[in-house]
C-alpha cells in the first residue's frame, strides 16, 4: 500500500459531522500538555478507526510533511483537516477542513495561555507565580534534553544508524558551542541524506 | 552566555508578526532552538532567565507550546494585538507553504533520496534540540534550588522521560510539584 495521498476515501460529511469534528479537538486541545502530538494516538482512533474519515496512509502523511516542512509541528492537525475535506468533495471543503481543524486545536488552548499569561503577568511579583517560573525551570531543561534524545534515538540499529547519531552529536556540539545559523546545519543534513552518506 | 538584561523590544506590530514568520520559516521539525537563538541571543527581547521562565509556562499548558510561547512573548509586549500578531506570524505564511507542500508530496514521497534526505534533517533537528537544552542549563546558576539540585531534577527528568518513557504529564506534575514546593518555601 503506497504512502500516498491520491489514494482519497469517498465520505460525505454534513454539518453534524463538522460539527463533531470541531468539538473533538476543542477537546483534545485540553488535553494536549506537552503539544498537539501528545494526543496523536486519540486522533489516530477517532479519525481512521472510528470515523472512517482518513486512511492510514493519509494519516502518516500528515504528520510527516508537517514535520518536514518548516513551521511549528502543530500544523499537521491543518494536513489532517484538509484531507478529511479532500475525502468529502475537493478543495473547498479540504479548506474547510483546514479552519474547523485548526480552529478546535487552537481557540481552548490559546485562549487559555491568553489568560494564564495575562495573569501571570500582571501578578509576576507574588511568591507563587515566581515559585512556580523557577522551580519548573530545572525541569523543562530536563525534558528537552529528553526530547532530541528521544529523536535521535528513533534510529536505534547502531550497526546502520550510527552515521546519523554521529550528525546529531556534531549539530549538538556545533550549535551548542557556536553561532553558526541553523539554516545551514539542515541543509547540510538535507544533503548528506540525500546522497545516502548518513 | 548572554545573561545580561535584554537590550531591545519589538518595535511594532508589524515588527512582531515578521520576526516571527522569519522565526517560523527556519524551524524545520521544531521552531523552538531557532526562538532561543533569534530571540535571546541575535535579537535581544528577552534574557535566557526570561526565556526559561517562559518556556516553563508555555509547556505546562495544554496546546502547541511554540505557538502559546510566541502568543506570551507577543503579549509581554504589547498586549492582546501582540499576542494575536505573533500567533498569526508564527502560522501563516508556514500553513500556507505545508499545504502547498501536501499537494505536491504525493509524488515524492516515494523517492528514497527525500526520504533519506529527511532523515538526515531529522538527526540534525535531535542535535538543535539538545543543544538548546545545554545552552539554557547556565540560566539555572541563580535558581534558588541551588545549582546542585537544579540540575539533579533535570536529570531526573531526563531519566524519566528518555530513559523510563513516562507519560509527560505525570513527570511533569510530579517533579514540578517537589521543585516548586521547595522553591516557594526558599523565596519568602
Amino acid at each position: 500500500m503506497p504512502d500516498t495521498l491520491n489514494n482519497v476515501l469517498h465520505i460525505s460529511m454534513n454539518w453534524h459531522d463538522w460539527l463533531q469534528l470541531f468539538l473533538h479537538y476543542m477537546m483534545l486541545s485540553l488535553l494536549s500538555i506537552g503539544g498537539a502530538i501528545s494526543t496523536l494516538p486519540d486522533m489516530h482512533r477517532y479519525l481512521v478507526a472510528q470515523q472512517g474519515w482518513l486512511s492510514d496512509a493519509q494519516f502518516n502523511a500528515s504528520v510527516s510533511i508537517a514535520q518536514a516542512a518548516p513551521g511549528p509541528n502543530v500544523l499537521f492537525i491543518a494536513l489532517m483537516g484538509w484531507n478529511v475535506g479532500m475525502n468529502a468533495g475537493g478543495m473547498w471543503t479540504g479548506l474547510l477542513g483546514v479552519v474547523v481543524a485548526m480552529t478546535g486545536i487552537l481557540l481552548p488552548s490559546t485562549t487559555l495561555t491568553y489568560v494564564a499569561a495575562s495573569w501571570g503577568h500582571a501578578n509576576r511579583e507574588l511568591r507563587s507565580v515566581r515559585a512556580f517560573k523557577l522551580g519548573m525551570a530545572p525541569i523543562v531543561i530536563g525534558l528537552l534534553l529528553a526530547t532530541g534524545w528521544i529523536m535521535a534515538a528513533s534510529h536505534d540499529q547502531a550497526s546502520k544508524d550510527w552515521p546519523l547519531w554521529l550528525m546529531t552529536v556534531v549539530c549538538t556540539i556545533v550549535v551548542w558551542r557556536t553561532r553558526l545559523h541553523l539554516l545551514w546545519l539542515l541543509a547540510g543534513g538535507a544533503a548528506l541524506g540525500w546522497f545516502g552518506l548518513i | 552566555m548572554s545573561t545580561e538584561a535584554p537590550g531591545q523590544r519589538p518595535k511594532s506590530l508589524a515588527d512582531l508578526y515578521i520576526s516571527f514568520t522569519l522565526l517560523a520559516l527556519q524551524g524545520f521539525g521544531g521552531v523552538l532552538a531557532v526562538v532561543q537563538r533569534e530571540l535571546v541571543e541575535k535579537k535581544r527581547w528577552m534574557t535566557m532567565e526570561e526565556f526559561v521562565e517562559d518556556w516553563a509556562v508555555a509547556q505546562i499548558l495544554p496546546g502547541p507550546n511554540v505557538v502559546n510561547l510566541s502568543l506570551m512573548i507577543g503579549h509581554r509586549h504589547f498586549g492582546f494585538g501582540g499576542a494575536m500578531a505573533a500567533l498569526a506570524g508564527m502560522l501563516s505564511v508556514p500553513l500556507l507553504i505545508v499545504l502547498a507542500l501536501a499537494v505536491v508530496y504525493a509524488q515524492f514521497s516515494q523517492h528514497p533520496e527525500v526520504v533519506s534526505a529527511l532523515r538526515g534533517m531529522g538527526a540534525v533537528t535531535a542535535g538543535l534540540i539538545i543543544a538548546t537544552g545545554l545552552k539554557l542549563v547556565p540560566a539555572l546558576k541563580n535558581n534558588p534550588l541551588g545549582r546542585p539540585t537544579a540540575l539533579l531534577f533535570s536529570a531526573l527528568c531526563f531519566v524519566g522521560i528518555a530513559y523510563f518513557r513516562l507519560p509527560l504529564a505525570y513527570v511533569l506534575f510530579s517533579l514540578g510539584a517537589i521543585t516548586c514546593i521547595i522553591v516557594y518555601r526558599k523565596l519568602k
